[in-house]
């Protein structure tokens, strides 16, 4: 290492105890993600198993407390802040979702144009016939 | 570039050739996250297949006969406690106490093994009837996305008990420090992964 390179501030690296920067986690915020991912569990679950709703409203609904259950557990578990490593972290997940939401929504556009334009079956498959296999 | 041409006399450089200090697995963190969201990758594409095929039964059973919700509904609380005190594991770490961090990564290694005993009861009973994963194109699918997921547990809780084996010979170091965080990022993601399986597998599932 050339003498010029150190850097000036309050972190020198030759000390042997440079501490890598690390989320700060704290009670708070583990217990405030537990309970609300507690509910974010229960009420789909409680929605589906005494089915208040219409079978559309229902999934919807539920489709909508995953995506927040998501974004509480990449907060308050996985300390995910537009700061965290210099905003990289961001980013590489902001990325990651644009390819995900491609190819999921591709492939469901795809393959539902796919099934659409197939010769019908002469029989079509339904759940009704299935109760005998069980 | 006029900032670089300070002189005439002086080479204008490049490239940096000093070398930067680095402290030790200063960029850990940022290279676990990157392969975690690779592996977000994989386990979309196992959605996708499970949105495509998951309608495709064969004349075989459907979700709805095949999921019981109160079985998952357990699942998925023993995977939300093992990430609730994996958190306390952390924290622990922060505080410096070894045998916390080891007490509380003991325990969620075993909401883990409950979980993955709970998972192996569901594919063996349900194999045991005849809806394995040959039956049709949707249990196919199902198997694949629900069992690369069990795969995931099973690593992490081989890498949690190696961790604990860590900790034990070498204390609070900051390389097992790291590896405490890159396991809990690990751990937590597989939780994430989790809340898409519910949904869209079980819960979608017995809806359609």
């Amino acid at each position: 290492m050339s003498p010029n390179s150190g850097q000036t501030g309050p972190h020198h690296a030759a000390d042997g105890h440079h501490e890598i920067e690390m989320p700060h986690a704290s009670m708070r915020d583990y217990v405030i993600g537990f309970l609300l991912s507690v509910i974010l569990t229960a009420i789909p679950f409680w929605l589906v198993m005494t089915m208040p709703l219409s079978a559309g409203t229902t999934g919807a609904v539920i489709m909508g407390f995953a995506v927040v259950q998501i974004i509480v557990h990449m907060v308050f578990f996985l300390h995910m802040t537009p700061k965290a490593e210099g905003g990289w972290s961001l980013t590489s997940l902001v990325f990651t979702i644009i390819v995900v939401v491609i190819m999921l929504a591709g492939s469901l556009w795809v393959m539902h144009h796919l099934n659409t334009n197939m010769m019908p079956m002469p029989h079509e498959p339904t759940s009704q016939t299935t109760s005998q296999v069980l | 570039m006029t900032a670089n041409a300070i002189t005439a006399d002086e080479p204008v450089a490049f490239y940096d050739l000093d070398e930067h200090a680095h402290p030790e697995g200063h960029s850990t963190m940022l290279g676990f996250w990157i392969y975690l969201m690779s592996d977000c990758l994989i386990f979309a594409i196992l959605f996708a297949c499970y949105a495509v095929l998951g309608g495709s039964y064969a004349a075989g059973p459907a979700p709805k006969d095949l999921f019981d919700l109160k079985l998952i509904a357990l699942n998925t609380a023993m995977l939300l406690f093992s990430s609730i005190t994996y958190g306390f594991a952390v924290l622990q770490m922060q505080q410096g106490r070894v045998k916390g961090v080891q007490l509380w990564l003991g325990v969620t290694g075993l909401f883990g093994l409950a979980f993955l005993g709970i998972e192996l009861y569901e594919f063996h009973h349900l194999i045991e009837i005849g809806a394995g994963p040959q039956r049709s194109a949707f249990l196919s699918s199902f198997f694949t996305l629900v069992g690369t997921h069990g795969l995931h547990v099973t690593f992490g809780i081989i890498w949690l008990v190696t961790l604990m084996v860590q900790l034990s010979k070498h204390g609070l170091i900051a390389a097992n420090k790291r590896r405490v965080m890159c396991l809990s990022m690990f751990w937590h993601f597989l939780d994430v992964v989790w809340i898409g399986v519910f949904t869209f597998v079980y819960l979608m599932g017995v809806l359609r």
